[in-house]
């Protein structure tokens, strides 16, 4: 069991932590539509090139993230492999031909085209986290919740999103607090212990961390109305940014490109760039 | 739909950061990636069984979306069925009568019939199909995996999610009948 | 000049209730107007206060007869919403009504509600961030500001509104003293510079009057039992017969057998006229018994020269050396953030130090886990909710117990004598939830106490109770302390509870320990507060206003004194 540290915004001179929150978040998601659909293998290194850029330009460091991308790399490790355990010819059957490399044991052999579609698999790790890291490390979470409801969504939904993480961080607290308590008083989580006793003590952690936060709500909404939160149609923002014109030159060109990407990828009826051919 | 009040709002916004925090805490089960336990099935149950379907829904789809940006990127076929078990357990909030105190067996029984059915669609059907059509991986890993998931998120759900309804309920639905004892 | 406030044979009752909380209510408030509303726990200040703000009947469904006006509007016509242009609340619970992500927003919350355009937002923001003196902090977010900050945050989100009439609600509570002095003496400026009505709640009633109050209102059990001038109150029996502390100085003077009168103006100690009962004090004080207090017992736990951070190069603790031996009630003070309960967790065993050793019976424990730490130290957090798992109180009791295999009829006679001691025993068969926060306190105690550790560290025991709950959780600890030799660690930012209950006060600031002396020295040595933002008792006043030459003895010996009353009260009444 463990807990990870936060990503955390850090404020910085650079154009990108100057764009607004929305048009990050609609760059980030255009990406990761993109790359999730696309098996274009030149579409997935111009985009590794491009996420990359953003993420130096963003001026991040590598501390910020350390932990969480070894724990992305363990975890694409054990992704492939386990693709290739149950489907050792999914990239043959992709690709449409077999080219051995050499036999492994039992009923698995290497493939060219298997390893071709498990690097396609990696590479789309490499384009679309360092965006999500540029995103989390420039973007201050206010502006952020501000700038959802300019967009359109319901600004209930947007002040939502605003509390959740106003209060992310107060509940890490809390429940490392009550965690320690709990096994002050002799309550192990090790790893010794049945599971179902391990899942009953886990209860014990969370019930307190979740009655606390109960009665939290009903603080919370009290003092929400009584500041007059949710009498009128529509609602001001202190922190929202209006979009400049650097915004709409990176609307501009994530749809432009996200369009590109598409059509590329699927012109000849098949998103699989195909170098076998 | 129903206009959120602003006590729904805020059990979103709590709710959603909780799901967060609890959601750091994992207990494996084996070593094919996303099938680990999460305790914070538990919660997201709890919160839609007290609040009701659309705060069910955000907190699934709005917790996992922040957990994802935490963990590097958002994965679609993960993302979207978490909206599904909270919405299902939501949708028979009424029946369930936490507040009065009165969550027994019957109640019990509801709560895990919906919690079941909406894990099965999220994990056995949405997210392996969503897998194929998206990340075009392999059909017999991602169906395999689901079932490992909505083993692992019916366990959680059923006991820490009653567990903790349960404690709830005995709390809102004040004692009567106290009397000291010498 | 017309009321701004005005309850008229007001009745109220609570729509989950069978009988009334306030009965027949009658009270005016004029415009400008400060006032100070206090009562034991449980006696309507909370409830009197949300029908003003329209809480009541918004948020908590419940009737009432009779009539009630504020600001021109009736409350329950005008909703929360429309109370909220006439009425700033403060909460008691800062934290929790600090709800935006950043300072700045927080102060706007209201005006965005309200639609108000961004330039005039960040306008009047920034005119209420000087106000309440926040303006280096607009862009921190709420984790990075301590206490005190947080209280004006929340005070000039009230603000932003143009309000007539502020509205606080235990304003005082989990401040630290020198914080809680600010926060009293900011409501006044604002008062100056902004013509509103105040109204404060609060058990700390000695800390309020440190400015001037108009008018203290006394409730119980829903009844008003007396609305007079602070320096007519503070002369007669009333308080102390609701349960409610005096200012030290007024106990100390009626232990003296001083007959104080209006004309004496015992509002403030400062400005009291003393002089003619100064005879009397002094005479009181030469024959006051000498209290001793000198443990010569074995060092239970000692830690030398230990130095922490959490992050590199801003280190939280510096060479931090105390020993506490056996059988002591020490206490361990310090301003918010001076690393009380950093300290505590590095005993704990939650954190490692970076250097430094620490002994229990004389055994290096740096090598114990914090389980094998938990056999021996019990901490007990401030909020009993943070600890409390199970439903039933028996469960919760034997929960500690259970983990380590103890078997079932074991646990249940051991739980028995454990709530037996806290008092809690009639009880055993109860959900937590049927109890006072005072008796969800004690359960935690209990859970603790049930596996015999040595030494028990308590973090804030008596934050936002009233006195007469402090008092019960305060004695019952003395008792335990007494009857099984148990040592005591406790945190606080109470320096009454600190002067009346504990031997020892350790002092730290700035991360390293500046005192370690009686609280009657500590809370006598003027600089030494200041260095370390605690309060001067007023004791202290007193004495050296009254011409005695050791007002650190003057203190002790009315603790002493007070001790011995105590105890002579409280045998044989039934907890
Ligand atoms: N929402 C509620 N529903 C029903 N009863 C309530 C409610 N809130 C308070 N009460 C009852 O009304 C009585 C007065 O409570 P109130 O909170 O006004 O006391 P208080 O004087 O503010 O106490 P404290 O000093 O502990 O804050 C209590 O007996 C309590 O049980
Ligand atoms: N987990 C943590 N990580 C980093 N810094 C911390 C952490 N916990 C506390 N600190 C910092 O260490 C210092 C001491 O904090 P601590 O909580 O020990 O103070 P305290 O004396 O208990 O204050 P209070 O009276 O407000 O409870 C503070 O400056 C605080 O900001
Ligand atoms: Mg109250
Ligand atoms: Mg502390």
């Amino acid at each position: 069991m463990k807990i990870r540290t936060f990503l955390t915004y850090e404020p910085q001179d650079t154009w990108i932590h100057d764009l607004s929150g929305v048009t990050k978040f609609i760059f980030f998601i255009a990406w990761s539509v993109v790359c999730g659909l696309t098996y274009d293998t030149r579409v997935l290194a111009v985009m590794i090139l491009i996420s990359m850029s953003v993420l130096y330009m963003s001026k991040a460091r590598w501390s910020q993230f350390s932990i969480v991308v070894k724990v992305l790399a363990i975890f694409m490790v054990l992704n492939i492999i386990t693709i290739f355990l149950f489907s050792p010819y999914q990239g043959c059957l992709i690709y449409g031909s077999r080219t051995d490399i050499c036999h492994l044991f039992g009923k698995y052999t290497l493939t060219k085209e298997h390893l071709f579609y498990s690097l396609n698999i990696m590479i789309k790790y490499f384009a679309i986290v360092p965006t999500a890291f540029m995103f989390m490390t420039s973007t201050a979470p206010n502006e952020f919740a501000a700038s959802l409801n300019k967009i359109g969504l319901s600004y209930n939904i947007a002040y939502s999103i605003s509390l959740a993480l106003r209060y992310i961080p107060d509940l890490q607290g809390e429940f490392r607090r009550i965690r320690n308590a709990q096994e002050a008083r002799g309550i192990e989580m090790s790893a010794k212990a049945k599971l179902m006793d391990r899942i009953k003590r886990m209860a014990s952690i969370i019930s307190p961390l979740l009655f606390t936060s109960m009665e939290r709500i009903d603080v919370v909404s009290n003092a929400m109305e009584l500041r007059g939160f949710g009498k009128k149609k529509k609602r001001t923002w202190y922190a929202a940014k209006p979009l400049k014109r650097n915004d709409w030159l990176v609307i501009a060109f994530t749809v432009v490109f996200a369009a590109a990407a598409l059509i590329i990828t699927y012109h000849d009826g098949n998103r699989f760039y195909n170098p076998f051919v | 739909m129903k206009k959120l009040g602003v006590r729904e709002v805020v059990a979103i916004g709590i709710g959603t950061a909780l799901f967060v925090v609890v959601g750091f805490v994992s207990i494996p089960l084996g070593f094919v990636p996303n099938t680990d336990l999460y305790p914070k099935m538990g919660i997201l149950g709890f919160f839609a069984a007290l609040f009701g379907p659309v705060v069910g829904l955000a907190i699934g789809l709005i917790g996992d979306l922040i957990s994802s940006l935490i963990g590097g990127g958002i994965w679609w076929s993960w993302l979207i069925p978490m909206g599904v078990p909270g919405l299902c357990i939501g949708l028979f909030a009424s029946k369930y009568h936490i507040e009065d105190g009165t969550f027994g067996t019957k109640e019990i029984v509801t709560f895990n019939i919906a919690q079941v059915i909406g894990n099965a669609i999220a994990w056995i059907f949405l997210a392996p199909v969503l897998d194929i059509i998206i990340y075009a991986e392999p059909a017999n890993k991602v169906f395999f995996q689901g079932i490992w998931a909505f083993i692992g998120n019916i366990i959680c759900t059923a006991i820490i999610g009653t567990l903790l309804i349960l404690a709830y309920s005995k709390i809102a639905g004040r004692s009567t009948g106290l009397k000291k004892e010498d | 000049m017309d009321p701004i406030i005005e309850f008229r044979d007001f009745t109220f009752q609570y729509k989950s209730q069978t009988e009334p909380t306030l009965h027949n209510i009658n009270l005016s408030i004029l415009p400008g107007e400060k006032i100070l509303i206090a009562g034991p726990s449980g006696s309507g200040k909370s409830t009197l206060a949300h029908c003003i703000n329209a809480l009541i009947p918004a948020a908590h469904p419940g009737s009432y007869t009779g009539t009630l006006t504020v600001g021109g509007a009736v409350p329950k016509d005008a909703g929360v919403f429309g109370m909220s242009k006439i009425v700033g609340t403060v909460l008691q619970d800062t934290n929790g009504q600090f709800i935006g992500l950043s300072v700045g927003e927080d102060l706007a919350f209201a005006l965005e509600n309200d639609a108000v355009v961004q330039d005039e937002m960040k306008a009047r923001v920034s005119e209420i961030a000087d106000i309440v003196n926040v303006r280096k902090f607009l862009h921190h977010a709420p984790d990075e500001l301590s206490g005190g900050q947080k209280q004006r945050v929340a005070m000039g989100g009230v603000l932003v509104d143009d309000v007539k009439i502020l509205l606080f609600d235990e304003p005082l509570a989990n401040l630290d003293p020198a914080t809680g002095k600010k926060t009293i003496a900011l409501i006044d400026e604002i008062m100056k510079a902004k013509d509103v009505t105040v109204i404060i709640i609060e058990h700390r009633l000695e800390d309020v009057l440190y400015r001037d109050v108009d008018r203290i209102v006394v409730v119980n059990d829903g009844r008003i039992v007396a609305d007079m001038k602070p320096d007519e109150l503070l002369c007669t029996d009333i308080l102390s017969g609701q349960g409610i502390r005096e200012p030290l100085y007024v106990t100390a003077m009626k232990y003296a057998g001083a007959d104080i009168t209006p004309e004496d103006r015992p509002q403030h100690i400062e400005t009291m006229e003393v002089a003619r009962h100064a005879g009397k004090v002094r005479k009181w004080f030469e024959n006051a018994p000498v209290p001793a207090h000198v443990n010569d017992q074995a060092p239970v736990l000692e830690v030398k020269d230990v130095s922490f951070a959490y992050n590199a190069g801003e280190p939280v603790l510096e060479n931090v050396s105390l020993t506490l031996r056996k059988g002591e009630m020490v206490s361990l003070v310090g301003r918010n953030g001076a690393g009380k309960s950093t300290l505590s967790s590095l005993i704990c065993g939650f954190y490692k130090p970076d250097r430094g050793e620490m002994f229990l019976n004389g055994q290096d424990i740096s090598r114990l886990s914090i389980k094998e730490r938990g056999e021996h130290v019990g901490y007990v957090m401030q909020a009993p909710t943070q600890m409390i798992s199970k439903p039933m109180i028996m469960e919760e009791v034997g929960l500690g117990l259970q983990v380590r295999g103890v078997p079932e009829e074991e646990i249940k006679e051991r739980a028995g004598e454990v709530l037996k001691i806290c008092g809690l025993y009639p009880f055993r068969n109860w959900p937590v939830s049927a109890l006072s926060y005072g008796q969800k306190k004690r359960v935690t105690i209990a859970s603790i106490l049930i596996m015999n550790p040595e030494i028990i560290i308590l973090d804030e025991p008596t934050a936002g109770q009233d006195y007469r709950h402090y008092t019960e959780i305060m004695e019952f600890l003395r008792e335990i302390n007494r009857k099984t030799g148990i040592t005591i660690l406790m945190i606080t930012h109470d320096m009454h509870l600190m002067l009346e209950y504990t031997d020892r006060a350790i002092v730290l600031a700035d991360g390293k320990i500046l005192a370690d002396e009686t609280p009657a020295q500590v809370l006598t040595d003027e600089a030494l507060c200041d260095s370390a933002d605690l309060k001067k008792t007023s004791l202290y006043d007193l004495a050296v206003r009254c011409g005695i030459e050791d007002p650190s003895e003057f203190a002790d010996r009315f603790i002493a004194y007070e001790r011995a009353a105590k105890r002579g009260a409280g045998e044989g009444a039934d907890r």
